[in-house]
């Protein structure tokens, strides 16, 4: 069937610098560039193209440009673009419509409505250059009082706790999804920068065992690669029940990417499709969910905090509640913006709620109950910097994840391709020959350096406010303020508008 | 089930920032003295107040009713009056109301009406309210009600032999006008306040109290607003304006419900570093570490210099990297505590001793462990931290 659709992206080469070197032609995944041999030139498939410049960073004369098609369609604000062709690939295929990445819709950023507080006059700033300044965290279930033998040791029994040396650790990416050299790498990341790394639902390769010190390791519906000495291995065990990128739908790897390595992982069969159910099929409720906790807590001995994940919805406050009195010793909470290696392009534009939203609802609601000490929060879904890490920890975050800025610290562009596994930058592919585009000790380099960035940042936000332990930011919405919400928005991000 | 709206502002937005003057002394070996020298003291340090607040905490001047609830209640009409002492009369047994003694001078300005009380509960309402919880209890949620909902009422203290005087004012005019060098008592503390933003409001100056715990504060407490939302979960309503007042909740919640030392109390305020903690014995990396853990959110970060006060006890304590000044005193068995050194030399110019203490290293003075005499506990009665 001849497709109606349009190219997206233009690919303009200068003729004067390109060499015919075919670098580009080699680097593109997609097929978008060939060598023409008639012609004794470099041509481009421009359909093809998905915009990852990948042939741009590696041209060695600097000849490409891509731009986006400035193609017009009549203006209407109801018939966009991107909604006529959507309709139009359907048409053509039949099928759902399948994405990549968080949601890119327009809905309101609130990170870009809350600004942050500063000491002037009344009391010092700190220079973080000349006084210590403390970023970590301890993950895990607190007592809600400490009680003090005569001879001033301890009698409280504390529950087991995992610190990490700043609030960010890396999100949940199945190996499948992305490759065994980023796993590698964020790896060896979180282990150098003192934080943690979640193996996502695929299980653990036993070439990283030797990382189980910054490993979280996660069991979602399809229980991939789970097994005793996998459980054991981690310092914390997640259990996912949702996604940000797609609340209420379970994981999709197609069966291409089910290579030998990711089948010996998994434990299923090489190049089986591998689906998770949408629910876990023992947790139809709140109390399935308490014993899931407490057999994964027999599992481990009672030696690690059990976290558990869902995507942020309607009501995740109570949600999240309940998950506390069910055994959750962290929860994480994965917002509209959270990213996925594939989803229902429906579902994650349209399904789930802003993070900054929903952290701020399950802070108050577990704050109100008195709750708040028995867990600890984590956040994700769209962090982008350490400003809305600091945000985000105003707002009462322990501490948050971050999926997409470590891909695009280790080469990502987010072109959205994530769910074909042909990304030319090696990362959400288990193609061999693209996934050795990623070598694990610049992969890993590259991302201790953002982490690096971030946490000098964060010690700078935290001194010009005027405090020098993470803990005095935490939860301390004083210290933000909302510019351009509304009274509601106000209300239940408990945030003064700016001014007052 | 707990009542889910019961956190009166969402935006936790009462702070008042103040800088000030902070003075203290106490004679550890229990013997009382009169309110004249600390007057002279705070008097020296004018300059670091600004009119709008003074006060003072006086620990031992009711001997006479030793037992008894020393109420301290500012009003600033007649029908509050009228509510508040029908509250307390079907609660409390009333040995004695009057008013507070109070002479009039220039720099007063529209002063409200200050009473006190000398009160017990009730043998039949002990009996009823008071199974499950303690007298104390009973009195700090009375005391919480009064302030919260009888209008234009405010309790300035509620604690046994101990009374707080405090208004808008230079606290030498506040100390002429409650007549306060008639008092005697063996632990004073006083505030001269600096506040940078506030309404003029007899309420708002230090010191903060409840029941026999008084807190005077120079700083501003820049965690105020996770401090106050740690407390709120253990059922404190933060209503004065004011960041001084978490100090006074938290040291509530730790010493009378948690049941922790003082010394411990001080590592929840200004706890070490991380990396210091790393340095300590075991046993004591796991009670640091876990203080910190769980009492995260009761850190008070930011510059601040505390006096706290209760029965037999007077505390000294700066943040923990002390971006405000605290000088230590000593003579024989009388410690004082100052903002400026030359407080203290003032009114007591031949010091044993005169030290600033370490960023977050508590001064403690108590009368079960005064100073020089050597303790029932054997220990060397020397003011400053008991090291863990």
């Amino acid at each position: 069937m001849k497709t109606y659709l349009p190219s997206r992206f233009i690919i303009e080469r200068d003729s004067d610098r390109c060499i015919k070197c075919e670098v580009c032609v080699n680097q593109c995944s997609f097929d978008a560039q060939y060598y023409d041999e008639q012609d004794d030139i470099v041509r481009a498939r421009e359909e093809n193209c998905i915009g990852c410049h990948r042939c741009v960073s590696f041209c060695p004369t600097g000849a490409i440009n891509i731009r986006q098609n400035p193609l017009e369609y009549k203006s209407n604000y109801n018939w966009t673009a991107e909604a006529i062709e959507s309709i139009t690939k359907q048409a053509e295929t039949g099928g759902v419509l399948l994405t990549g990445m968080g949601n890119d819709k327009g809905y309101r950023i609130y990170w870009d409505h809350l600004v942050l507080n500063a000491s002037q006059v009344t009391n010092p700033s700190i220079d973080p250059l000349r006084e210590p300044m403390e970023l970590a965290t301890y993950l895990g279930r607190k007592t809600n009082k400490v009680e003090v033998n005569d001879d001033g040791t301890m009698k409280t029994k504390s529950a087991p706790q995992v610190r990490i040396e700043l609030p960010v650790m890396f999100s949940a990416m199945s190996y499948g999804a992305v490759s065994l050299n980023v796993h590698k790498s964020l790896a060896r990341a979180a282990s150098q920068m003192g934080t943690m790394w979640n193996t996502g639902e695929g299980g653990l390769h036993p070439s990283l065992y030797q990382y189980a010190d910054n490993t979280i390791v996660q069991t979602a519906s399809g229980r991939f690669g789970v097994h005793a000495g996998y459980l054991n291995a981690g310092r914390i065990v997640e259990i996912k029940i949702g996604q940000g990128a797609k609340p209420g739908i379970g994981g999709h790897l197609p069966g291409e990417k089910v290579s030998a390595e990711v089948s010996m992982t998994r434990m299923i069969p090489e190049g089986t499709d591998a689906l998770s159910p949408a629910p876990h099929h023992d947790i139809y409720s709140i109390e399935d969910l308490a014993q899931l906790v407490f057999a994964l807590k027999e599992a481990t001995n009672y030696t690690k905090p059990i976290s558990v994940k869902i995507a942020a919805v309607h009501n995740s406050a109570a949600i999240a509640s309940g998950m506390v009195r069910a055994g959750a010793d962290i929860i994480v909470l994965d917002g509209l913006r959270g990213s996925t290696g594939a989803a229902p392009k429906v579902i994650r534009d349209n399904v789930g709620i802003p993070i900054e939203l929903a952290l701020a609802a399950v802070d108050t609601r577990l704050r109100q109950e008195g709750i708040r000490n028995q867990t600890s929060i984590v956040i994700a879904g769209g962090i982008r910097n350490s400003g809305d890490v600091a945000k985000a920890v105003a707002l009462g975050a322990d501490a948050v994840y971050i999926g997409t800025a470590a891909l695009i610290a280790l080469g990502c562009h987010v072109c959205q391709q994530c769910h074909t596994g042909k990304c030319a930058w090696g990362i959400c592919t288990t193609d061999l020959a693209l996934t050795k585009r990623i070598n694990p000790d610049i992969g890993a380099r590259r991302l201790a350096n953002m982490l690096r960035g971030w946490s000098i940042e964060l010690k700078d936000i935290l001194g010009a406010m005027g405090v020098n332990a993470l803990e005095s930011l935490r939860g301390n919405r004083l210290h933000l303020r909302g510019v351009g919400l509304t009274d509601s928005e106000l209300e239940i991000l408990g945030v003064r508008m700016a001014g007052s | 089930m707990r009542d889910l709206n019961r956190i009166n502002n969402p935006y936790n937005d009462d702070k008042v920032i103040a800088s000030c003057s902070i003075f203290g002394m106490m004679d550890t070996s229990g013997a009382c003295f009169s309110g004249e020298g600390i007057i002279r003291a705070i008097t020296n340090m004018h300059f670091r107040g600004n009119g709008l607040g003074g006060g003072f905490a006086v620990y031992g001047l009711y001997p006479e009713f030793p037992e008894h609830y020393a109420f301290h209640i500012m009003y600033s009409t007649n029908i509050a009056k009228a509510d508040t002492e029908d509250y307390l009369g079907s609660r409390f047994d009333i040995a004695l109301a009057e008013p507070v003694p109070a002479k009039l001078n220039e720099a007063i300005i529209n002063p409200p009406l200050v009473w006190r009380y000398f009160a017990q509960i009730k043998p039949e309402i002990a009996a009823a309210h008071c199974v499950n919880q303690s007298q104390d209890e009973y009195v700090v949620s009375r005391v919480m009600e009064i302030n919260t909902h009888i209008a234009d009422s405010f309790v300035f203290s509620s604690g046994k032999n101990m009374a707080v005087f405090k208004g808008v004012g230079y606290p030498e005019e506040i100390a002429a006008y409650f007549l306060l060098d008639q008092y005697r008592g063996y632990l004073w503390t006083a505030h001269g306040r600096f506040p940078t933003n506030t309404r003029g409001w007899w309420g708002g100056a230090h010191p903060f109290s409840i029941l026999d715990w008084t807190v005077v504060h120079n700083g501003e407490i820049s965690s105020y607003g996770i401090n106050r939302r740690f407390l709120e979960e253990y059922g404190y309503e933060c209503t004065m304006h004011t960041d001084t007042e978490v100090v006074a909740y938290a040291v509530d919640l730790l010493a009378r419900k948690h049941n922790l030392p003082m010394e411990i109390i001080a590592k929840v305020f200004s706890p070490p570093f991380w990396h210091d903690i790393e340095r300590r014995s075991e046993s004591e990396q796991t009670l640091l570490r876990t203080l910190r853990q769980v009492y995260g959110g009761l850190l008070l970060n930011g510059p601040f210099t505390v006096i706290l006060a209760h029965q037999g006890e007077m505390v000294g304590l700066t943040d923990r990297i002390r971006l405000r000044p605290l000088t230590v005193g000593v003579k024989d068995s009388t410690l004082y505590l100052s903002s400026e050194e030359s407080a203290i030399r003032l009114i007591c110019p031949n010091l044993d001793r005169a030290w600033i203490p370490m960023g977050g290293e508590p001064i403690i003075g108590s009368i079960d462990n005064p100073i020089g005499a050597g303790s029932k506990s054997g220990k060397d009665g020397a003011v400053g931290v008991k090291q863990r």
